[in-house]
Parts: C-alpha cells; structure tokens; sequence
C-alpha cells in the first residue's frame, strides 16, 4: 500500500503568496487609475515598463542564484515593488530612471540580501531614495495635475506624445511647460510667506490640491481593501497616519502661520501609500501586533520631522528606512504576552 | 446563563461534519484479530497478565497497569492470546511497538462483572480503584489515565468541572453521535465524576455547529433536573484544546507548565464520562469505543462502535473503502492527526476518527516558499506565541531564543500551518525544535550526570588514598610507640625477665649468621686468591676477623645451652 506520511495539519487554507501580492496589485489600481486621471497616462507607462524591466531582473538574478524561475517569478514579489516604485516617481521622469530604480529595488535591496522575505530594507523605498539623492532634478519633475496646464494639457492626454516624452527626454522645452511644484514642496520653498498665503496665492495648493487629495482617496481605498481581505492588519497604518496627525495637529494649533494643517499633511505626498503600502511591508517591518503600531509611529513621527525641518520636502523613503533599521530591535521588545504567562517576555533571549 | 470568554487566534477550516452524520451510530464487526498495544497514551506501558495460549474472556484483564501513570488493558472480546511482542501501532513515530494479539472465537462470552449500581454507598477510594481497574483513560485527546485526574488528592480543590464537548477538529462526529444517542450514559457519567470531585460548579462546553446533540443533552439535563450548565460556545478552532476551552468558559488560562486542577479546574471528554458510566454501572471496562469513519475514499461514511483492537483495515472494509482513491489515511482530525502508513494498526483507546482521504480531498502541500513575515500565523495563534519568529529561530537552530518566544507553549493545533500562505510546515519545524532541545537537555543531563560519576570517583580515589596515607601513619605511630614502650621496658628490666628460649634462639641464629658469613668470606678470599686479585690482604683480615667472631657466637651458644641443660 502506499500511502503518504505527513505531519499534521493535513489541511490547508487555499491561501498563497502569490494571492496575496495579487491582492496588493488589485488595490494599487485605484491609486493607478486617480494618477492617470489626475496626471496623464505617465504613471501606467511607467508602470509597464517598471514591471518588464523589474521581472527581467528578478529572472536574471533567479537564474544566477540558481533557483526554480518559474516558481519565484509567479510569486508577484518584484511585481508589487515595480509598481510601487512607478507609482512613487514622477509620472513623465526619463525611462531609465524608473529602470535603475527596479534594479536597485530587486538587485540589490532584494537579491543580494538573499531574495523574498530576507531583505532588512524595504526595495521600492531603498530604490526611491537613492533615485532621489542620485538624480534630483528627474525626481522632483512632477507635472502639474491637468487643472493648472490649461492648453498643455492635450499633450499629457495623448498617449503617444507622453510616450515621446518618457523615453526621448530632449524636449525640454516641452518639460517646462507642463511641470510643476508638488504641494509640499511649495511649502518647503515659500520664502518668507506665511501658510495663509501659501494657501492662497499659489495655485498648487488653492485650485490643485484636490488632485493630490483625490490620489490619497485613492491610496486609502487600495489600503482599506486589503485590510478588510485580511492581507495586513490595521495597526502600522493606523499608528503612522494618527502620529503624523496628532503631531501636526499640535504644531498647527501652536502656530497655524508657520506649519501645515494637518489634513494637508495626511492628505498630499505619499503619506496614504506609505501608511497601507510601504509601513505595512511584512518582510522589513516589525512583526508582532504591539511592534507594528511602534512602527508605524516611528514612520510617522520622522515623516514629520523630516518634511518640517529637513531639507527634503517629503520624507516617506527615509522615515521607513530608518524604522527598517529598528524593526528587529523593535521585535526584541514587544513579544506578545503568551497563553498562561503572567508577563511578556522581552529582549533578545538566548545567553542568558 | 455563564459569560462566554475569548481566546485569542483560532480558525474557521472547512468543517466537514455532516458526512458522517448522516446514519446513527453502527456497530463495527468483531475481527479475528484484536491487537492491543501495552501503550496507548502519556506514561508507561502496561504490564502483560497472560501468556501465549491462555483462554481470555470479554472484558478480562490481560494486562495491569505499571506504576502510577498507566492504565490497564482488557480483552475485548474473547478468544486465544496467539502472540506478545512487537507489532505495527498508532504512533507518529511509524514504529512498532509491543502488543497482545487475540484470535477471536466469536463467542463474545464476558467474564464475570461487578457493577457498582450505588456507586454513592460505597468508599471513594473503592471506587477510583474500580474505574483504574477498568483502563478507563481520556478519550478526547492525549489519553490521560482517567483515574489520576479525579484522584488529586488534598492539595488541589476542585472548583469547576468542565465536559469537553467541543469536539472542533474538522471531520470528527464520534462525540456529537454519542451525545446525541447516548446523553444520559455521559450524564451519569457526569454524576459519578462529580461525586468523586465535588466540583462547586459543573460546565458541558459544546460548539455551536452540534445543534442536535446541544438539544439532546439539554432535554436530558432538563429532564433529570441536575446542576450541570450546557455552555454553547462559537465555532472556532481549537476551542476544544482543554487549554481553551477553560479559558472560553471560566476567563482563566491555565499558568504555563502547570495542569488546570493547579487553578481549580478539571476537564473530562464526554465520551471518558460515558465510559466511567459503563465502568460503573454496568462494570463494563474500556474495551471498545466510537470511531468516525469517513473521508471520501469511504463508501459509508458514519460513526462505529469498535472494540478497541479492531485493526484499521477490518473498519475500511466495513465502510466499504476504495483503495484506489485512498490517498492518505489519518488517525485523528485533519489538523492534528497523525498520518498511517499501515491499515493493520489497531484502533486504540485514543482514536476518534479514522479519514481515509482522497488525493483532492488532502492534497500534499505545495512546495513551501519563503517567509515574508505577514504575520497571519501571529493573528491566528491561541497561544498568542509568534509563529513567524519561533519558524526563523527553529530554521536557524536558535532554539535558546525560541525557548525564549515560549516554544513550549505551542499546543501544535496546526492554525499557524493551515493560514501560511508560503506553504510553510510549521508545526513540523517546532516539533523539530522542541525535540532538539529536548535531546539537547538530555544530553546535558546525561554529561552532567557522567561528571558527577566522574567528580564523586575522584573524590573517592582521594579519599581512599588519604584514608591509606592515614592508616599508614597511624601504623607506624603505633609501631614507633610500640618499639618505644619495649625500648623503655627493656630499659627498665634489662634482664630481669630474659626469655630463654628466645634467647637461645637468638643466640643460635647469629652463631649460623656468623658461621655463613666467615663461609663466604673464606670462598671469596680463596677466588680471589686463585686469580691473583688485588685486596686479597683485606680479605683476609675480614675472614680472620668473621672467624674470631663466629667463633665468640657458637661459644656464646654453646655456653647457653649449657646453662639451660643445666638448669632444665
């Protein structure tokens, strides 16, 4: 007879890996879709090429380690982070901006630290800020959200003239034209104004702000969906947005000329898709429930930091790498308290 | 009505119940051969009462339990022991392990019983002795002998008495037909437990997803009007693991590494109650028990009464197996049964269920891709550990840290395992883990004992050696002071009381000394002599000089015994 021996469970959920990076592709959509409708059909062509270029080098890296292609491609790992970095980057940045990104992301933050689930850093951030240090001037060419361009506008609408744009980079005429400041960088560089008159003298934050409001709609949905599929859970999310919110809560009712609003804070820049989509990285955040709410109140609490006294007007990449660097420690000190134990345990263990 | 607490984590697996409810319980036929492992749960194994070729009875005992934590074992039916050794038995390990096989003769005939009818009237340690005579031990899970549970003498008060009816693997039915066939077997079952505790408060605790046997139990209850609160818990896996369902029906949870009576709970199985009522009442020993069958490679999915013994295969038949589609063949639930390679193993006091699965009902897990720490092992864990660290430090053979994450608190339900979704068979890693510090601890105490041996022979090497030193020491303190005290006597009395004989004798031996020596030197003198050596003149000074003096020895002999001859 030959029957099989196997330890026990004997059942399992049809439940996968590759479910859940296709249930994080599904709720990138609608932040994909906002970005497109807001921006132009920039963010999808970067999108595709992030994902070619990123499987490429996901499958050259699997073919070097010597590893099963087929069986780790399918996982949908270097899909999530190809579109989490082409979402991140300015929609018209030059092709091989987003293509040395994908490297970084799945060469050198993923692969040479030993592939899926043992990277200590984030990719698509560790890829963001080196982009940004490296290349300033593509990173922080964002294009004004069609409300502001007026006439320009039917060329961001074509398709084609935005493929132009991406991979030839010469017309830089045709760049001036339509870039434009994000809101937080209007903010960061406002000479001696006040926020009042930010507020209303330039028109990013009083006609264009909705554009950014509405892609952070767009994040939180993405985000909520997957919550509610049980592919995360609320705490490191939770935790970010309330920190960075109570923070500029407080500087705002302390001096409300000198400091953003709080809703400006949680509602522009890449706050919502870094709270469900980038803090909420299993693999290079901390784990428990307990660490996955100190976590997120790191990340927020340097988002703030950073985007009000550093010299970058946002801060996401940074903020997550650095609370990347603390996630083991942070998981050292916030074991759950266990079944029958009268305390948690903490530190390291081991030694004694 | 009693608050229903929370445990943290638990799962919602497909439940898979109804297959085998669908006819009431049957009973399963005798075999030829009942095979019955001396060990069959926690503790040692039982000690044969009978040799190969002795006529057995239903019901006899044929082997009496060893020490305190065993428990006696019972013909099932009767017939001839045709052999004692080692056979294939339910165990994860695979191995084989020591057995007593009867050839049925189909006669059924019983041995004589002794029901106790009111059990009430006689002495409580009579009766504990009567349910370990009957081999009674748990049947819901690990098969704790019975006995030693309601026997916890006077350190522990017993303040609740829990009925595990929660039964809520996935699959199993055996408890949900007995409750539903036989409510008032498990309630005076109940009764006698709670005589024996006198528990101050008595709770069934049953799944939500058993309505039939929720009512049955409850009309029986009602009916007979006892104190016992039916408590109906939500489905949720493992609400039945005894550690949880104390914590779902009292709030408590039980401290690690102690046993519930430590906090003034005692869990019993249903289907332990219904045996301890056969036990008693009708002096029936554990000798059979209900079995579910099912899984879809069976053509009759549904519940029997097996003797225990009954070997797996004898109950396929029954159930009209196909062997062709039976993939895996599993002992217990889906979630923390043990998989058998060999349909000759006999049922034992501990199986509930036998699923005889098919490859799309139990498909081999896909091949296992890497840990992205998501956590849902943590977010479904009821020991509330974290599965996604103990599963890095069990691969990375940490296992100081992993005891340091509570490792010896996971209760291996499998959850953790069944969410992955890389696949990752984590239940096997932390047994792999718990058995290496188990070895590891072994080891330790075996080289702690081995330098104990070691130091203690030291020691006694030393001691002896000063113990000899000491000896020494003493004699020759006591030969100095010997000598001393004759010096001092001879001093005293220097020839007072001259012994004659010794003296002759004295004298006598250094007149032969001085005899030999002058006998020597004369050879010597006369070899030296023949080869011309130098010295010779010394040689003969030495000669003239020995004979001078063997001559004053045999004078001084010859003197003595003339003085004796003379004075006889």
């Amino acid at each position: 007879m030959s029957l099989i021996h196997l330890s026990s469970p004997h059942v399992s959920k049809a439940n996968a890996t590759d479910r859940v990076m296709r249930l994080v592709l599904i709720a990138t959509l609608p932040a994909l879709i906002a970005l497109t409708i807001f921006f132009g059909w920039g963010s999808l062509i970067q999108v595709l090429l992030a994902c070619t270029s990123a499987l490429a080098f996901e499958a050259a890296c699997l073919w070097m380690r010597k590893r099963p292609m087929l069986f780790f491609l399918r996982d949908g790992s270097a899909l999530v982070t190809a579109v989490l970095i082409a979402l991140a980057i300015p929609p018209f940045a030059p092709w091989w901006v987003v293509v040395i990104g994908t490297f970084t992301a799945i060469v050198i933050a993923k692969h040479l630290y030993g592939g899926l689930g043992n990277n200590p850093f984030n990719p698509a951030m560790v890829a963001y800020a080196l982009l940004l240090i490296s290349f300033p001037a593509e990173m922080t060419q964002w294009n004004a959200p069609f409300v502001l361009i007026g006439d320009n506008w039917s060329v961001l609408a074509s398709f084609t003239d935005s493929l132009v744009i991406i991979f030839s980079s010469i017309n830089h005429g045709m760049i001036d034209a339509y870039t434009g400041a994000t809101p937080l960088e209007v903010l960061k560089h406002r000479g001696g104004m006040t926020t009042e008159e930010v507020w209303r003298n330039n028109p990013v934050l009083s006609q264009g702000v909705f554009a950014w409001y509405g892609i952070s709609a767009a994040w939180l949905m993405g985000g909520i969906f997957l919550i509610y599929r049980k592919v995360f859970t609320w705490h490191a999310p939770f935790a970010m947005i309330t920190t960075l919110f109570l923070l500029s809560s407080l500087f705002y009712a302390g001096d409300p000329s000198n400091f953003a609003d709080p809703f400006l804070h949680i509602g522009v820049g890449a706050t919502m898709m870094c709270a469900f989509f980038i803090a909420t990285d299993p693999v290079s955040g901390a784990t428990s429930n307990k660490g996955k709410v100190i976590f997120g109140i790191g990340v927020g609490a340097l988002i703030y930091i950073i985007r009000t006294w550093g010299s970058y007007p946002d801060a996401a990449a940074f903020a997550i790498l650095l609370m990347n660097l603390s996630a083991p420690f942070i998981d050292h000190y916030t074991q759950p308290r266990s079944y029958g134990h009268a305390r948690a345990n903490r530190g390291i263990g081991g030694g004694k | 009505m009693t608050r229903i607490y929370n445990f943290h984590g638990g799962i919602h697996p497909p439940e898979n119940k109804r297959q085998s409810l669908g006819a009431p319980i049957r009973q399963a036929p005798v075999p030829a051969r009942l095979i019955l492992p001396l060990q069959q749960h926690i503790g040692k194994a039982a000690t044969p009462l009978v040799e190969v070729g002795d006529q057995v009875l239903k019901g006899q005992k044929i082997a009496e339990p060893t020490g305190h934590i065993s428990a006696a074992i019972h013909a099932p039916s009767s017939g001839i022991i045709s052999y004692i050794g080692l056979q294939p038995v339910p165990h994860a390990s695979g191995l084989e392990s020591s057995c007593i096989v009867i050839e049925t003769d189909g006669q059924e005939q019983w041995c004589e019983r002794h029901p106790i009818e009111d059990y009430r009237s006689i002495d409580k340690k009579e009766l504990l002795k009567h349910i370990r005579d009957a081999g009674i031990a748990g049947l819901g899970g690990a098969g704790f002998p019975t006995d030693i549970k309601l026997n916890l003498g006077k350190d522990h008060i017993v303040n609740t008495l829990i009925i595990n009816a929660a039964e809520c693997e996935p699959y199993i039915t055996a408890d949900d037909a007995l409750m539903r066939e036989r409510p008032n077997d498990i309630l005076t079952g109940v009764e006698i437990i709670a005589h024996l505790l006198q528990p101050s408060k008595i709770l069934i605790g049953i799944e939500d997803n058993k309505p039939n046997a929720i009512k049955a139990l409850r009309d029986a209850i009602r009916e007979r009007n006892l104190p016992i609160e039916l408590v109906v818990v939500p489905t949720r896996y493992p609400s039945g693991g005894e550690k949880q369902l104390i914590q779902l029906l009292t709030g408590i949870e039980v401290p690690s590494g102690s046993i519930p009576a430590d906090v003034g709970i005692v869990c019993q199985n249903v289907g332990t109650a219904a045996a301890i009522y056969r036990a008693v009442i009708h002096g029936k020993p554990l000798i059979s028990r209900l079995v579910t069958l099912t899984g879809f490679a069976l053509g009759h999915r549904q519940n029997y009464e097996a003797l225990i013994g009954t070997p797996f295969s004898v109950l396929l038949e029954a159930a009209e197996v196909d062997r062709s589609k039976m993939f895996r063949l599993v002992m217990g639930g889906p979630m923390m049964g043990i998989s058998i390679e060999d349909d000759r193993i006999p049922v034992i006091k501990t199986t509930n269920c036998i699923i005889a699965a098919t490859l799309e009902e139990m498909p081999p897990a896909p091949p296992a891709q890497p840990c992205i720490r998501c956590g849902m092992c943590e977010q479904v864990c009821p020991a509330s550990l974290l599965p996604q660290q103990l599963y890095w430090f069990a691969k990375g053979r940490e296992f100081e840290k992993a005891r340091h994450h509570n490792l010896f608190d996971c209760i291996e339900c499998g959850a953790c395992a069944y969410v992955c979704p890389s696949n990752i068979p984590l239940v096997q890693h932390y047994r792999f883990a718990k058995s290496e510090i188990r070895n590891e601890e072994a080891e330790q105490q075996k080289a702690a004992q081995a330098r104990e041996r070691f130091e203690a022979r030291q020691a006694r090497l030393v001691r002896e050696e000063l113990e000899k030193e000491q000896r020494r020491k003493e004699r020759a303190e006591a030969a100095a002071k010997e000598q001393a005290r004759k010096k001092a006597e001879a001093d005293a009395t220097p020839s007072d009381t001259p012994d004659p004989e010794a003296e002759l004798k004295k004298l006598k031996s250094a007149a032969s000394i001085a005899r030999t020596k002058l006998k020597k030197a004369r050879e010597a003198l006369k070899n030296a002599e023949e080869k011309g050596l130098d010295g010779t003149e010394k040689l003969k000074e030495t000669v003239a000089q020995l004979e001078e003096k063997a001559t004053a020895a045999e004078s001084a002999w010859q003197q003595a015994t003339g003085t004796e001859q003379s004075c006889p």
